[in-house]
């Protein structure tokens, strides 16, 4: 067998990034392969070229930025939203028993609801404005975290919780001072993961009913067949969520080196 | 009066999934006088550490009562100090803020925390350390700086469950002349949960030796080796005659042990 593939063996980093972009570039042979020789009809399948040509005319004539901005904003909104709801509440779930027992059922319930079902309803309470937008984002997240926090909490080691008994805390100061330090940087992780949930729920809010926005582009381009727009669309979505992906990364090192190879 | 009075004390687990509940711990009776050093010595599963979870206030005992300094103990606090077999000091936290944690939440002013920090930092050894991280350190350093975590806050006992069980063998003698050194130095009443023999006779002043379960005080040895010892204390011929006792009365609990698990 090759040494290169024992199991769990990391690899030299230069590799890791050559083997990266690899993919990307068999991604994009693929692509160009289907299109540029024709397997592919261009109705269905803008080319390489023809989605960059596409994109380019998107930001030159039809102000792309300013949806792409929009649809930023609406993510970070209802994002920032859920999370300042889930990340107390999942505390208070993983500490205080009574708290999950009271909360835990309907929130596995409301956890399966689907945000999308809720786009109609959401237009007859909010209208078609921002609010009904951030809201689609607020409910797909909001429960996700929720558990997703509660169970970071439980997990906390109860041998770190028994020693600042020991030393004097009392609740709250375990609370405080144990369970939310020791929680923080797996909490941060979640946040990094529901964020990219977040992201297919803002399209799916903007397909319908929206007038600005990277998803109402993408509907709009379908109107007039344009494959390139559509798929520059959807490119732009990517790249952004590979950059936020990134930051929440280097911050989560940043903020907790202590936590680092756990 | 003692220091520490154990009456009647019993624990039993309650059994899960219909298995019978575990009886851990029968009636016992123990004082501990001022000053003094003792050493639980038993055989794994006999209970003992049970029982100093029980002094500690993190295990509540089925019947019976737990006296320090004729008050009953009805939970943790700052007033027994204790080191945990586990590594358990806060990963987020600095040496110095681990040594810091029971002072803090005591609400002591800043300076004075750092002062009285620093001092039981150069007590262990760990001057230079104060601002590593936890995983940046060894096991032993880790448990010197539990110890002087504990120490800090001037407990009126320092309560050790098998804290250098995690320990190579050469280390953990180290750490045994520390902590004897810095008995000697203070006298702190010390209750030390071991089931190592030359580690029981070696820094105690009694060793309570315990049966294999349910846990019952079996016999209660004075060790009568003069202070300050070193540790050529060991190949002294009492050294010898306590060790040769000792192993006599563990070897019975631990084939009892033994057979009981088959």
């Amino acid at each position: 067998m090759s040494p290169l593939f024992t199991p769990l063996k990391p690899v030299a980093p230069a590799l890791r990034t050559v083997l990266g972009i690899a993919c990307f570039v068999l991604f994009f042979l693929g692509w160009g392969i289907a299109t540029y020789g024709g397997f592919v009809k261009p109705l269905f399948l803008a080319s390489p070229g023809d989605t960059l040509t596409a994109g380019i005319a998107l930001f030159r004539e039809f102000g792309f930025a300013e949806d792409i901005a929009v649809t930023v904003w609406r993510v970070f909104a209802g994002f920032v939203m859920a999370a300042a709801l889930a990340v107390p509440l999942g505390i208070l779930m993983g500490a205080f028993k009574p708290v999950e027992a009271f909360f835990e059922a309907f929130v596995s319930f409301a956890r399966y609801l689907p945000a999308s079902a809720f786009i109609p309803l959401l237009i007859l309470w909010a209208g078609v404005g921002e609010l009904q937008k951030i809201l689609v984002i607020f409910i797909g997240s909001v429960f996700q975290l929720i558990i997703m926090v509660t169970v970071i909490v439980s997990g906390i080691r109860s041998d770190l919780v028994e020693a600042a008994y020991t030393l004097g805390a009392k609740r709250d100061g375990v609370v405080l001072r144990v369970l939310l330090p020791a929680a923080s940087p797996q909490i941060f992780e979640a946040l990094r993961l529901v964020l990219g949930w977040a992201w297919t729920y803002v399209i799916v809010a903007e397909l319908v009913g929206a007038s600005r926005g990277i998803g109402h582009m993408i509907i709009d381009a379908q109107r007039f067949l344009d494959t390139g727009q559509m798929i520059f669309g959807i490119f732009i979505i990517g790249v952004i969520g590979l950059i936020t992906d990134l930051l929440f990364r280097a911050l989560n090192a940043r903020l907790f080196p202590w936590a680092k190879g756990r | 009066m003692s220091k520490l009075s154990i009456r009647n004390v019993e624990k039993t687990f309650p059994g899960r999934n219909s298995t019978a509940p575990t009886r851990a711990l029968v009636p016992t009776s123990l004082e501990v006088a001022d000053n003094d050093f003792i050493t639980i010595l038993g055989p794994s599963g006999c209970g003992k550490s049970t029982l100093l979870r029980i002094v500690a206030g993190l295990e509540t005992p089925t019947a019976g009562e737990v006296l320090l300094e004729g008050k009953a103990v009805s939970g943790p606090g700052p007033d027994r100090g204790m080191v945990f077999q586990s590594y358990t000091l806060f990963p987020w936290l600095t040496v110095r803020d681990n040594v810091c944690f029971g002072l803090r939440e005591r609400g002591l002013p800043r300076a004075e925390q750092l002062a009285i920090a620093d001092r039981f930092l150069a007590q262990v050894g760990l001057k230079g350390f104060e601002n590593h991280h936890p995983a940046q350190l060894s096991g032993g350093m880790q448990q010197r700086t539990a110890l002087a975590r504990a120490l800090a806050n001037d407990p009126k006992m320092l309560l050790l469950d098998e804290p250098f069980g995690a320990l190579d063998h050469q280390t953990r003698e180290l750490m045994q002349e520390l902590l004897l050194g810095i008995w000697e130095a203070d006298r702190k009443t010390v209750m030390f949960v071991t089931h190592d023999i030359d580690e029981a006779i070696f820094m105690a002043s009694r060793v309570v030796v315990m049966s294999a379960r349910p846990g019952r005080i079996k016999c209660d040895i004075p060790i009568d080796l003069p202070h300050p010892r070193s540790y050529k204390v060991k190949t002294t011929p009492e050294f010898a005659a306590y060790k040769e006792r000792l192993t006599e009365e563990i070897r019975v609990e631990t084939i009892k042990a033994v057979t009981m698990e088959r």
